[in-house]
């Protein structure tokens, strides 16, 4: 069925009826969270009590806001450190993985290819626990051999950083690899033949070409990583993320704190997203 | 020059050939060898299957396998036939602003995190959530209804969560599906249903084992919405694999299970690519 074909009236009706169900069903729970953050009471759920700012601002119990949350706050830190790291290195290491598809040919490069892809197919988990054994392996032997204690390769942040981004490389080089295969190869030799060298043609021609596909990727991996749940769990220190401090508090009961972190989050992800768009449409 | 140009092919082979192996193929190799370990003293171990055994003499471990593969496969499934329509609408019924602005509106819930819209269904679901505190005013029932901690939970939770990745692969493979080629098929005599399985459903065919490969690996991954939504009795194949490593710490076993996953996993992801006669670069690059 398609517009230009005609159908019965109920039918498209019924149709249009069943897609506007379908975006209600997907805004239902996000609009829940969002309004009973502002619930003045310790619960979020029924009956509403009045509007109240307090779950943000509020400084004294029972009602201490977002912002005078300290181990919230310090979450927050701790996850946007994280994801910047992430979305840096994965940003870097997936331009250079583009290139490579993108402009050598050699043996094993199918393979490869299909071993970068990889890591989409492997469960979080199973990433989280692989990463967590070999680094402790790695630990216990520097340990035993050179009487080193190398605290990095314990469950920490550099774990987290490692296994987030193991899979998120993957992830950005699809989104530069697909820009870049659109790229008109003409132009850098244009460069060439005017005198630039094949670092100052890429440098100057490509890589602005591809600057709003890194941006996409780079805002992908940032928030990717920042929502990130199954592989931070298995390797996470004493210094929680976000989303596992949230988790931990979820599993002792919930209040409409959590609420107001969550509708933090939905504007900072937004924001970032509508960041993303403006770059592509002026691309 | 050649040299040159391998050099620069040295310098692009490192980086993704250190992330390859360190990250993910001698970690996975690592668990296999633990998976194997079996401890017979304090800090002595022997090679042995005695771990795999244990999966499979446990009823209950086998029956979480199973469970937690069934009913990731009636996720994507239940997932699927959601989206379609939808993807449909998005791509052929509607154009221009409306339909990039439809599209967009479609993401918006996968900018925030999953805990987030988890939570959310607890606060609709739960006993004294919205829905039942909306069913005895409206008089449907008489007392508090508890609809969270159940199977039906799990999979509301599966299907929401996974619907973006879905939806997106949908839309793009059914928007290059031109115009013509449907009222072609009606011109020569088709109607609905014979267009939607011999042209649609065909053309389709990439977006949907694409969406179908995502859904189910992370339905099958899934640890938050099992655990937040799910009840004692439903349990998932990753909350066993969160217990053996972090809180029993027997990684021999976890690892055996992690390895079992992933099996199961390949061995799916697998069969539906040969099925369908597709590939994973031409589904997922």
């Amino acid at each position: 069925m398609i517009p230009s074909i005609p159908q019965p009236r109920f039918l498209t009706a019924a149709y249009t009826a069943y897609v506007v169900l379908f975006f209600i069903f997907l805004a239902l729970p996000l609009v829940v969270v969002a309004v009973f953050a502002f619930n003045d009471s310790q619960f979020p759920s029924l009956p509403w009590e009045g509007f109240t700012w307090n779950w943000f601002f509020g400084s004294e119990r029972p009602m201490i806001g977002v912002f005078h949350e300290r181990s919230i706050l310090r979450a927050i830190g701790t996850s946007g450190f994280v994801a910047l790291f992430v979305s840096v290195l994965s940003v870097c290491v997936g331009l250079s993985n583009a290139f490579l598809f993108n402009r050598y040919r050699f043996r094993g490069q199918g393979v490869l290819y299909v071993l970068m892809l990889l890591p989409l197919v492997i469960p979080g988990i199973v990433l989280g626990i692989s990463i967590l054994v070999f680094s402790s392996r790695i630990a216990n032997g520097l340990w035993d051999g050179f009487g080193m204690d190398v605290e990095a390769l314990r469950p920490g942040l550099l774990l987290v950083v490692l296994g987030q981004f193991s899979f998120i490389t993957t992830i950005s080089t699809l989104v530069i690899g697909a820009r870049l295969k659109k790229f008109d190869r003409t132009l850098e030799e244009a460069a060439l033949n005017l005198g630039a060298g094949h670092l100052t043609a890429i440098r100057t021609i490509t890589l602005p070409y591809l600057a709003p596909a890194m941006i996409g990727a780079f805002v992908v991996a940032f928030l990717m990583s920042f929502e990130n749940f199954n592989t931070t769990l298995m390797l996470v220190g004493s210094d929680a993320p976000l989303t596992i401090a949230m988790f931990d508090r979820l599993k002792e009961g919930s209040t409409p704190l959590l609420n107001a972190v969550s509708l933090l989050l939905m504007v900072g992800s937004s924001c970032l997203a509508l960041i993303m768009i403006a770059f592509q449409r002026k691309a | 020059m050649r040299s040159e140009a391998r050099l620069g092919l040295a310098l692009l082979l490192t980086p993704l050939l250190l992330w390859l192996s360190l990250l993910i193929f001698l970690p996975h190799v690592d668990i296999f060898l633990v998976s194997l370990r079996e401890r017979i003293g304090v800090g002595k171990y022997q090679i042995s299957f005695a771990n795999y055994l244990t999966f499979f003499n446990e009823p209950l471990y086998l029956w979480t396998f199973f469970r937690t593969a069934v009913m990731s496969m009636l996720a994507t499934v239940i997932t699927l036939l959601i989206a379609f329509p939808v993807s449909y609408y998005i791509a052929k019924m509607v154009k221009g602003r409306v339909q990039s602005g439809l599209f967009l509106l479609c993401l918006v819930p996968f900018w925030v995190s999953e805990l987030v819209r988890t939570f959310g269904w607890m606060i609709l679901l739960r006993e004294t959530g919205i829905f039942s505190k909306l069913l005895q005013a409206i008089g449907l029932s008489d007392g508090p209804v508890e609809m969270l901690y159940n199977d039906g939970a799990i999979m509301l939770g599966l299907v929401y969560t996974s619907m973006l990745f879905m939806v997106v692969p949908l839309v793009t493979t059914l928007e290059s599906l031109p115009d013509e080629v449907i009222e072609a098929g009606y011109d020569l005599g088709g109607n609905g249903v014979s267009v939607l399985r011999e042209i649609i459903i065909p053309h389709a065919m990439p977006g949907i084992v694409s969406g179908c490969i995502v859904v189910f690996m992370l339905s099958l991954g899934n640890y938050l919405t099992p655990t937040m939504l799910g009840g004692k009795e439903s349990l998932w194949f990753t909350e066993l694999i969160y217990s053996q490593f972090i809180v029993r710490f027997n990684w021999e076993l976890g690892a055996a299970f992690g390895f079992m996953l992933l099996i199961l996993s390949s061995a799916i992801v697998w069969g539906m690519l040969k099925l369908t006669g597709q590939s994973l670069e031409k589904t997922m690059g």
